[in-house]
């Protein structure tokens, strides 16, 4: 008789669990929507999603909430793995909440649509009716979404009540909600950006190229490197560089910096990630920069 | 590399936040800009030190008054094992963020301070750790620097706290003299006490056997969502997909399926990336049998000479975690598994008092925080294990039907 290890590694159970959490959502909401930037963490989020259901397809749409201000390499990669998965793909814009007046603009060379979104997202979430609405964010990421449930629940203005939330246990997740309210869910809540890259490095999972190592022309501005294109016009006395950079976050381009960087392959950024000193988003986010309690501020607005 | 999830119970008093913050710090986890923003935060206010509470308290409340309220979740790793901490207030008014932070977890860490020795909610923690079946229990005796590295003073502590947790049901106990803030035992092994021959608490926590913590002997499979394509070359597929919670699944196994009580055999077990030869727990995969049966969300897959209790009468412990008091009679949404149903408290056997476990058999409420033994009676069968055989079967939520709040975690007994 031999002697089985019933062992799982870290990989492969944060993978179980986030299966689980997909296809409870898929069993008790009517109109879930899994909510994707192109950015890494929304690409693992959809890869999970592809093998919760397979061999059908995905039972719900994609929406990606546009700000207008894309890395095109990243809406190329949208655009190219949604027709591969045969999902629908929603385009809520923030452009569209502009011109009907819903949000106003910023203005300033600091202007960000980073904001207006949350705004174009509940609407969006209203117009289709969606009762869950996936999310990529991880818990190690900054220290109010440290706090908050796989499953949580926000009230017909799209609110979190951090001092309110839901007690979560075992793996029963509660998602019950009256009509007008709806639930985040977080299938990576567990997942640390090490991981993230672990498992892009193991499952092969393509990503949009500015995640590697490239030359870039950038402006440093507020201690980060932006990238100036039509939507971050060069301030006065402000000179570009060029530089070898990768991103490590994808957002905003007005709000996204690049690190410096060499990485060229998963196995290079798995090496540059677990010797970091940085967080991803103090390292690369300006959005997160305004206060110490920033993200608790928007996420109880209805932010992602 | 395994996955190890620990809970960690005490106040700040303890030291539990230095504690924390040693174990990431020393694993190169906490981030020079989570760090700088630790100690901007910590000047502004006038501690005297950085403050490491600051890097999990992270709400606005909390840091408004410098308490836990929340369970916190932090994460770190080492070369052999990646660590969940899910970091819970030790007040007794957050009895309920305990108990969700130990509902998940494989090992929990009592801290209690060496010059204090055991304390009432000491006793507590311990308490609830054994209530929800942590299956590892570690009692931290924190701050031996100020008893002068004393072994009499940690053997005093340790005997207590093994006399008590004698009486309770505690499967494997360690106790580690330590000094957080000074860093003896937490990482490695302190040259301060040389009598201590034990390991440092993070060796303790790599080493920790857990692969034994699972139930790998009752085959349960709650069936969570079935799977059907409906298309193309999947045209007659039917899968019934669920998270195993319980024994090992193997192609050509016997099975039945409750409530139906068919039998039917095990075709494959399939995933996106392939056939697997076994299922275990936690794995989520899709099971495929042979025959056509019936078969949707909320059904059981499990063996036929092995088969759970299938009742709508449930016996269980239930920590209550709303303002609004439960009542009998009063009529809760439960969540067991896969399977919603409806759920009447018939009886409040009594009320425990979670320091002195005293059973209080006149109580008519439970309120916050307040762990009671119930007789529910539920609208349909739930498909039950008793909750120290299998933590998965053998759990339960209730809901309130008109807040759709979580009012009630229920363990079966």
């Amino acid at each position: 008789m031999t002697t089985a290890v019933y062992e799982l590694g870290h990989l492969d159970a944060l993978e179980a669990e986030s299966v689980h959490v997909f296809r409870e959502v898929a069993a008790e909401f009517e109109r879930p929507v899994l909510l994707f930037s192109g950015g890494k963490d929304s690409i693992v989020m959809l890869h999970l999603a592809e093998k919760a259901f397979w061999p059908a397809r995905i039972p719900f749409p994609v929406m990606h909430v546009d700000t207008g201000h894309n890395f095109p390499e990243v809406l190329e990669y949208r655009d190219r793995r949604v027709a591969e998965m045969g999902v629908q793909l929603v385009i809520a814009s923030v452009q569209e909440s502009i011109d009907s007046g819903r949000v106003r603009e910023q203005r300033g060379p600091r202007a960000s649509r980073n904001p207006l979104q949350t705004v174009t997202l509940l609407d969006a979430i209203e117009k289709y009716g969606f009762d869950a609405a996936f999310g990529g964010a991880r818990r190690d990421e900054e220290k109010a979404r440290a706090k908050e449930r796989v499953f949580s629940f926000r009230d017909e203005f799209g609110q979190w009540d951090p001092k309110n939330q839901r007690p979560e246990l075992w793996s029963l997740y509660n998602g019950r909600h009256a009509r007008g309210e709806h639930i985040r869910v977080f299938p990576l809540s567990n997942w640390t950006e090490l991981d993230i890259w672990q498992y892009i490095g193991r499952e092969r999972i393509p990503l949009p190229s500015i995640y590697f190592a490239h030359r870039r022309t950038l402006v440093a501005r507020d201690g980060m490197l932006l990238w100036p294109c039509a939507h971050l016009p060069l301030l006065d006395g402000e000179q570009t560089l060029e530089a070898t950079v990768r991103y490590r976050t994808v957002g905003d381009v007005t709000c996204t910096g690049a690190v410096e960087s060499t990485a060229s392959t998963v196995e290079d950024i798995v090496a540059e990630v677990a010797a970091t000193r940085l967080t991803e988003r103090g390292a690369t986010r300006a959005d997160d920069r305004a206060s110490e309690a920033a993200m608790e501020d928007r996420k109880r607005e209805g932010y992602f | 590399m395994e996955m190890l999830r620990f809970a960690t119970a005490g106040s700040v008093d303890d030291g539990k936040s230095t504690l924390i913050g040693r174990l990431l710090y020393d694993t190169k986890s906490i981030f020079t800009d989570q760090l700088e923003a630790v100690e901007r935060t910590s000047a502004q206010r006038g501690d005297e030190y950085t403050n490491l509470a600051l890097l999990t308290d992270g709400l606005r409340a909390e840091r408004e008054q410098g308490i836990t309220i929340d369970v916190a979740y932090r994460y770190f790793a080492t070369p052999r094992r990646k660590f969940i901490v899910a970091d819970t207030p030790g007040h007794i008014q957050y009895t309920r963020n305990m108990v969700t932070g130990a509902s998940t977890a494989n090992a929990a860490l009592i801290l209690v301070d060496a010059r204090k020795g055991l304390l009432e909610q000491s006793r507590r923690h311990a308490f609830l750790a054994s209530l929800l079946r942590v299956p590892h229990l570690v009692l931290c005796v924190n701050k031996m620097d100020l008893v002068d590295y004393d072994q009499g003073v940690f053997d005093a502590i340790a005997a207590e706290f093994r006399n008590f947790a004698s009486k309770l049901d505690i499967g494997d106990l360690t106790v580690i003299p330590m000094s957080a803030l000074a860093g003896d035992n937490v990482v490695s092994r302190s040259v301060n006490m040389p009598w201590y021959e034990g390991t440092s608490l993070l060796h303790h926590l790599e080493e920790l056997h857990i692969a034994s913590d699972r139930n790998l002997i009752d085959v349960r499979f709650p069936v969570q969502y079935v799977i059907r394509p409906y298309s193309g070359s999947h045209l007659d597929y039917r899968g019934y997909a669920g998270q195993v919670a319980g024994g090992v699944l193997k192609p050509g196994d016997d099975v039945v399926v409750l409530p139906s009580g068919l039998p039917s055999r095990i075709h494959s077990i399939e995933t996106k990336d392939g056939p697997v030869a076994e299922a275990f727990p936690p794995m989520s995969v899709t099971v495929r049998l042979e025959d056509e049966i019936d078969i949707s969300r909320g059904d059981m897959i499990c063996r036929p000479h092995n088969q759970p209790s299938v009742s709508q009468d449930v016996e269980a412990m239930v920590c209550w975690m709303h303002d609004d008091p439960m009542r009998p009679g009063g009529k809760y949404a439960i969540k067991h598994t896969t399977r919603s149903a409806r759920a009447l408290v018939k009886e409040l056997r009594y009320r425990l008092d979670v320091n002195t476990l005293h059973r209080d058999e006149e109580a008519a409420t439970l309120g916050l925080n307040e762990i009671g033994r119930l007789r529910l009676r539920v609208t349909a069968p739930l498909f039950t294990d008793p909750y120290r055989v299998n933590r998965t079967t053998g759990s339960f939520i209730l809901v309130d039907e008109a807040t759709n709040a979580t009012v009630g975690a229920g363990m079966i007994l």
